[in-house]
């Protein structure tokens, strides 16, 4: 097996064919990239939306006890 | 019980576990094939002596192809076992196969596109193999348009599933419709029955091309199928734990 080209420019010309070969590599290698990047960024997104969300509901728990054991505190002193 | 495995199987969790250990695997082998195989195919594989050095566009549009007609099969048949079982797993598969078949189905038609140019002096006829692989191209849009036109997930998902089994007609149009109609198209190069009619100089990269598209596949799907997993689950508890234990710091 040995490389079908004389020289480095040959390759790339492909005989007239280049034009044709590289725009459909091209293509190939652009269409895999982003099937492959895409559900990567998604899933990144998607877990910090939902730690955002824990996040909120655990805030909003807190002040939820805050409140019930001030509430407490006010009835005692009263 | 016997079929406990298939009912684990269906399960989101279960998947989404244990194929995070499958992903750098499965990404590494088909990266590393299909990158043997690009160099294999571009700069040693023989001239054609009839096609010249276009005959090169096959080593990406025939496993594209290859690859646009099985993921067809994976999504219906994973649409139909949602349908039947009520597999919750299956129906995720499905919707997470349909853009990736669209990309590839896509990826066929263009660099067939291209090929034709210099081949047949034309980029586009609407000649049965071509036409029909467009229908499949559709198919898969339509898929993806209709799994998510319903505000009920469980309605796109049966919806959906309905439309790639109907759908599935296409595909013997598409394999035989080299030998059905006369076309500009050649007819097979790689049989299962008979021997294939081309030599191993260039058979052995168009192989490894083949394998590697099939492994990126199942990369690519099951990465999307854990998104999707992940964006459906997102109330349920186990997905707030595998979130919250990978929360950097919680304030």
């Amino acid at each position: 097996m040995q490389f079908q080209f004389d020289s480095l420019a040959s390759f790339f010309a492909m005989d007239g064919h280049g034009p044709y070969v590289w725009a459909s590599y091209g293509m190939v290698v652009l269409v895999l990239v982003v099937l492959a990047v895409t559900p990567v960024f998604r899933q990144r997104k998607l877990r910090r939306e939902l730690q955002q969300q824990l996040r909120q509901e655990e805030a909003r728990r807190r002040a939820a006890t805050t409140r019930a054991a001030s509430q407490r505190a006010a009835e005692v002193v009263e | 019980m016997s079929w406990q495995w298939f009912h684990r199987l269906g399960s989101p969790r279960w998947f989404y576990q244990k194929s995070s250990a499958w992903l750098p695997w499965l990404g590494g082998a088909a990266l590393s094939l299909l990158s043997v195989g690009v160099v294999w195919g571009l700069g040693f594989a023989p001239e054609d002596f009839k096609q010249g050095n276009s005959y090169r566009i096959i080593y990406i549009h025939v496993p594209a192809a290859f690859l646009a007609l099985a993921g067809y099969y994976i999504m219906a048949i994973s649409g139909a076992i949602g349908l039947i079982w009520k597999m919750k797993l299956s129906f995720v598969v499905m919707r997470a196969a349909a853009p990736i078949g669209a990309a590839l189905t896509f990826i066929a038609l263009f660099t067939g596109a291209v090929w034709g140019k210099p081949t047949w002096g034309t980029y586009w006829v609407w000649d049965a193999r071509i036409t029909s692989m467009l229908i499949l191209f559709f198919l898969y849009l339509g898929v993806m348009a209709l799994s998510g036109a319903f505000s009920r997930e469980q309605s796109g998902d049966k919806a959906s599933a309905l439309l790639a089994l109907v759908g599935t007609v296409n595909i013997p149009i598409i394999y035989k419709s080299v030998d059905w109609w006369f076309t500009l198209h050649q007819p097979a190069t790689l049989k299962l029955t008979e021997a294939s009619t081309i030599d191993p100089s260039m058979f052995y990269p168009l192989i490894t091309m083949i394998a590697g598209f099939y492994l990126f596949y199942a990369w690519v799907l099951t990465l999307h199928t854990r998104t999707m997993i992940l964006q459906r689950e997102g109330r349920t508890q186990w997905v707030r734990e595998l979130v919250g234990a990978s929360a950097p710091a919680k304030a």
